[in-house]
């Protein structure tokens, strides 16, 4: 397998809502200018793009379609797109340069949250015959998994809150976050239920947002980046779609994921070897359900960014949550660092995507 | 031709229009075999679960195993009380929920089977629910085969069911009120979402200008082609667009079709001939009406100018302009249009 | 990844993987209809998952990962289906990719497929792509125009037949030469047992007495709307090898994108076609297209874009595909027969339409076409389109590795 690396990485702002269009291009412009700056890159330097996105999150078939407006596709691009979150689309083009038919990849992701009520959008994810039709709210399905593990001991509100806690003050650092502060949790506590038993802190917000990310083959990124940070495992699960048949106080797929992608890493900070992880956990409890399926334990340190909890755009949070893990290392805070990301409801399908310095 | 007129960004951006968009339809479910079953079950107050490669009871039923991936062998009646294996409070119901008052989400555990079905709980309030309570559907008086059938579940705590639809009794009842014993192979799923829909702000101008009876196109600052509608970027350059210009309403059709097909969803009646119109001094054609002579007289290269509604009909929509029609000059060379094709 | 696995670094190339080997290791479609009522979403992917197995004498447990295709979710009013799908596909608790390269999703399906054995990441990946379109109707779907904008969409049919229009006047082919195509798509469909619309007896003078939909589109030139799906088993080399079954081997595939629309689009000839096609033929050594290919599977969703695509793709030069066409060489028996399954014409569940152009392919290197078998195939294409003609795919496949 020949090797691979993030050069660069670009977000537009958490914001709750943009006045932009659902085809993401006023998100993306910008971006894509600030990844190329960063890299001394243009459009013509890259040999695969991959996108994700959802048509129902923009309410239209074929929503995706304008977005490569915002790459200037012509001359003609070799060019995909999955219906998934943008660090699937960071897979694709991975794979791709894996294959040897690209030698620079560049991923976006991209989602307006706010243009629909995303909680009832969301239910579309359900089962469409014994589940959607009741239509269950993202935010109610969640809830019944953290009510699963407090009732077990296996994480209390308290412990959840300080998920919380902790995400917005480190979000403090991160300019383009769209929650951060320094609260208590018992100020966070206090504060009435949202869908009993998530509090509005234990919830992502509804964010508006754009991620991109370019991968080089091993010389390129090397002569672009001084400190690249090198793809050592990259592999994601999916679980049963059949949520009362699952352990939701578990995440299978994210733990063979991150098995399967510490496999190649060297050294040992934690279970899969790093010591830096950017979890996409849209909600509290699941920020600790995914520390224990990746082994994440002191002195990783987990979401210097936020996370999800600090902004979660839809299609791009999981692609930023590797954008922010890979900065580490190009920053050189760190020499190995993980990047998740989640899909469905509950943690059904995680990816998890290792990098480290060398 | 006409030069079109270069006008600079002068006016300060207002904000981008928008507008709600329904997205609206009646999903027509087939539900094949397993399905069908545990929908006619429900149909007649009966629940069923699947019985997995593992041995274990699947509720409801798995169309295929989450271990073996194989269908299931059989179905197996099941419940249909049960017990609650985790919950959650919904204060306020959205559209389409189960309930219209303030109820419980539930996994719930029915006796006899290995896994959870979620559904919703009527307690009244959320100190009434707790996890390892018992529960009981509620069934819906009027029954389709429809996991809607089951209209909540009810804590045994409530006591008898006074209703008459006694559970034991149900999976008795011959055949379902108006299926004739037929069972359930079809569902109906009414899928209805609520957008707010957004212009660019390059779109915007372009609509604002229309209201104002103008048609305003953009120059790309990198390739100098002008788009009408603008976009938010150029789609060759993916530089946002700002200059910009002012185009005639007058032009030519590239090319045109005559939609004679009726469907979900049309607005306006067909026939009708929508043809590519491009602008004089546009470097890109849009689609628009074409009347004032008989279809089979439209030609590709022909001259066209927009007939306007009356300006007090005027919005922020193309529909403002009623239609194009022939001016009436001779057409267009074929190659002086041939580029746009 | 360990040291000892990268190349030392001395070249702009060196560091690459080899492009690893992989072949089609079986095929399996679903019968098309305009409805299936009789399974739901699920039993719809699994008939076609079934019979590729089956195809390929392989199990569920044999598989390391699985890609899913489908058009807009809108279609069926699922968001992401392949997370509920997850059981029906095999696909718990391995990897699942969901692609969307809208009409040409089946077509981009198959190729991430391939790619994910390409890298040397899987020994044998599933790609599945379907569309249940009873579930909604199509036209509606398509059709959805956001405010602000004149409401004229009329489907794909309104959308592209003006640019079939141009195509005629810029060729100058004769008028007929759709009704040609369609006639010859039916009645190769009547040959395949899994087509939706099997037509024996259809004539150019019932094609040409049909009701005209989009003008200069009739009713008869029209591709149906599908409830299908279809599937593909790829495969390493080590697979291939261990195979007591035919194989298709992937020569080269391809994809390309451009905008939907720009200033200076070629609407009739795109480029983002030709520019895929050429990378195409390059990469499987291909030099002359009409020469060198068997049989060729296009996506032709509208009976014109049979001479349309025939040029784009380099059979004919730009104006000369209706030739072909008219002189009866895209006939099984011809200079390059086009679509002997009967093609989109006759069978259309979107999402899956572009990957069983490519399942249609291998079958035919593979010599397992039946009735619709190209004598002798041992080369051939499989080709996809979507979106406003700006999203390609495709493949060669071949009897032979090399």
């Amino acid at each position: 397998m020949s090797d691979v690396a993030v050069i660069g990485f670009a977000e537009a702002p958490n914001v709750r809502s943009t006045d932009g269009t659902t085809n993401g291009v006023e998100m993306l412009v910008p971006i894509f200018r600030e990844v190329f700056e960063q890299t001394g890159l243009t459009k013509s330097d890259v040999g695969f793009w991959c996108s994700g996105s959802s048509d129902y999150l923009a309410g239209r078939a074929f929503s995706f379609v304008s977005a490569v407006d915002a790459i200037g596709a012509f001359p003609p691009v070799m060019e995909s797109h999955v219906e998934m979150d943008g660090a699937f689309a960071l897979y694709e083009a991975w794979v791709k340069v894996l294959t040897g038919e690209a030698d620079i990849a560049l991923a976006y992701g991209f989602g307006k949250s706010s243009a629909g009520d995303l909680r009832r959008v969301l239910a579309l994810q359900l089962d469409p015959y014994l589940m959607a039709p009741l239509w269950p709210d993202s935010v109610a399905v969640a809830a019944l998994q953290a009510r699963l593990g407090l009732d077990q001991g296996l994480w209390t509100e308290r412990a959840m809150a300080e998920v919380a806690v902790r995400s917005r003050a480190a979000a403090m650092s991160n300019a383009r976050a769209q929650l951060s502060g320094q609260v208590s949790a018992e100020e966070l506590l206090a504060a009435p239920m949202l869908a009993d038993p998530l509090r509005a802190h234990d919830c992502a917000p509804v964010t508006d947002g754009a991620a991109v990310v370019i991968i080089a083959a091993a010389d390129r990124a090397r002569e672009l980046c001084e400190r690249p940070a090198w793809i050592s495992g990259f592999e994601h699960r999916i679980d049963s779609g059949q949520l009362g048949a699952r352990d939701l106080t578990r995440s299978a797929s994210a733990a063979a994921a991150g098995t399967a992608a510490a496999a190649g890493a060297v050294g040992a900070a934690g279970a899969v070897g790093v010591d830096v992880a950017e979890l996409h956990a849209p909600f509290t409890h699941q920020e600790l359900i995914l520390r224990d399926a990746l082994g994440l334990a002191e002195p990783v340190l987990v979401n210097p960014s936020g996370g999800a909890l600090a902004g979660n755009p839809l299609f791009a949070a999981g692609l930023a949550r590797i954008g922010h893990a890979a900065r580490q290392i190009i920053s050189g805070a760190a020499d190995r660092a993980l990047g998740h990301a989640t899909s469905g409801p509950a943690l059904q399908q995680n990816l998890v995507c290792v990098m480290e310095a060398r | 031709m006409t030069e079109p007129a270069a006008a600079p960004l002068s006016a300060p951006l207002s904000a981008p229009l928008s507008a709600p968009l329904e997205i609206s339809f009646d999903y027509t479910r087939s539900l094949g075999p397993v399905l069908s079953q545990f929908m006619t079950g429900l149909a007649e107050r009966t629940i069923l679960g699947s019985r997995g490669g593992d041995g274990r009871v699947y509720v409801p039923p798995a169309e295929y195993d989450p271990v073996t991936f194989a269908p299931p062998a059989d179905l197996v009646p099941v419940g249909p009380a049960g017990t609650v294996l985790t919950w959650s409070w919904q204060p306020e119901p959205r559209e389409g929920q189960p309930l219209r008052h303030p109820f419980a989400w539930a996994l719930i555990r029915l006796d006899g089977a290995d896994t959870a079905m979620l559904h919703a709980v009527d307690a009244g309030c959320a100190a009434r629910m707790s996890t390892g309570m018992r529960v009981r559907p509620r069934w819906a008086a009027e029954r389709r085969g429809h996991i809607c059938d089951i209209e909540c579940f009810e804590p045994e705590a409530d006591g008898p069911v006074l209703t008459g639809n006694g559970q034991q009794a149900a999976s008795q009842s011959a055949g379902v009120p108006g299926m004739d014993g037929r069972p359930v192979t079809m569902m109906t799923t009414p899928v209805r979402l609520h957008y707010q829909h957004t212009a660019s702000a390059e779109e915007s101008r372009y609509l604002r200008a229309l209201q104002a009876g103008k048609l305003i196109g953009q120059r790309c600052p990198a390739c100098g082609k002008v788009y009408i509608p603008p976009r938010g970027a150029c789609p060759v350059d993916g530089v946002p667009t700002a200059t910009d210009v002012e185009l005639p309403d007058t032009g030519i059709v590239t090319t045109f079709c005559v939609v004679n097909v009726p469907f979900h969803g049309q607005r306006i009646p067909s026939p009708y001939l929508a043809a590519q119109v491009l602008l004089d001094g546009a470097d890109i054609a849009f689609q628009h009406l074409i009347l004032g002579c008989e279809p089979d007289e439209v030609r590709m290269g022909m001259r066209v100018r927009a007939v306007w509604k009356p300006a007090a009909e005027w919005g922020t929509t193309a529909e403002n302009i009623s239609h194009f029609e022939p001016t009436g000059e001779p057409d267009a060379p074929y190659d002086s249009y041939a580029r746009h094709l | 990844m360990s040291d000892t696995l990268a190349q030392p670094s001395s070249g702009r190339h060196s560091s690459r993987a080899e492009h690893r080997r992989a072949a089609v290791l079986g095929a399996g479609q679903t019968h098309h209809r305009s409805k299936r009522p009789d399974v739901s979403i699920a039993g719809l992917c699994r008939e076609a998952v079934d019979r590729a197995l089956a195809d390929a004498g392989l199990g569920l447990g044999d598989i390391d990962a699985v890609v899913v295709g489908k058009a807009p979710d809108l279609f069926e009013g699922v968001m992401m289906p392949e997370l509920y799908l997850a059981d029906a596909l095999g696909a718990t608790g391995k990897p699942l990719l969901r692609v969307h390269t809208a009409g040409s999703v089946g077509g981009a399906t198959g190729v991430v497929a391939a790619s994910l054995v390409q890298a040397g990441l899987h020994r044998r990946v599933l790609a599945v792509a379907f569309e249940k379109q009873s579930e909604s109707n199509a036209m509606w779907a398509l059709s959805i125009m956001p405010p602000f904008s004149m409401p004229l969409l009329a489907g794909a049919g309104g959308y592209f037949a003006p640019h079939i229009r141009s195509y005629i006047r810029r060729s100058g082919a004769p008028a007929h030469i759709g009704a040609l195509v369609a006639v010859k798509d039916r009645r190769n469909g009547a040959r395949n047992p899994y087509a939706h619309l099997r037509q024996p007896d259809i004539t150019l003078e019932s094609v040409q007495a049909s009701p005209m939909l989009w003008d200069p589109v009739r009713y008869d030139e029209t591709c149906p709307s599908s409830d299908g799906a279809c599937a593909v088993v790829i495969g390493d080399q080590a697979a291939a090898e261990a195979s007591a079954r035919p194989v298709a081997w992937i020569r080269a595939t391809s994809m390309r994108t451009e905008p939907t629309m720009f200033a200076g689009k070629d609407n009739v000839n795109p480029r983002a076609g030709a520019d895929a096609a050429a990378a195409l033929w390059a990469r499987a050594g291909i030099s002359s297209p009409i020469d060198e290919i068997d049989v060729a599977e296009i996506y032709v969703p509208f009976s014109w874009f049979e001479p349309m695509w025939l040029e784009n793709l380099g059979f004919a030069a730009a104006g000369d595909g209706w030739k072909l066409t008219q002189a009866g060489e895209t006939e099984i028996g011809g200079r390059i027969p086009v679509n002997p399954s009967g093609g989109v014409l006759c069978s259309n569940p979107i999402g899956a339409s572009g990957l069983l152009r490519f399942a249609e392919s291998a079958m035919q290197v593979m010599g397992t076409a039946g009735e619709h078998q190209v004598p002798g195939a041992k080369t051939a294409l499989g080709h996809a389109y979507g979106g406003g003609s700006q999203y390609f795919s495709m493949w060669v496949v071949a009897d032979s590795p090399d």
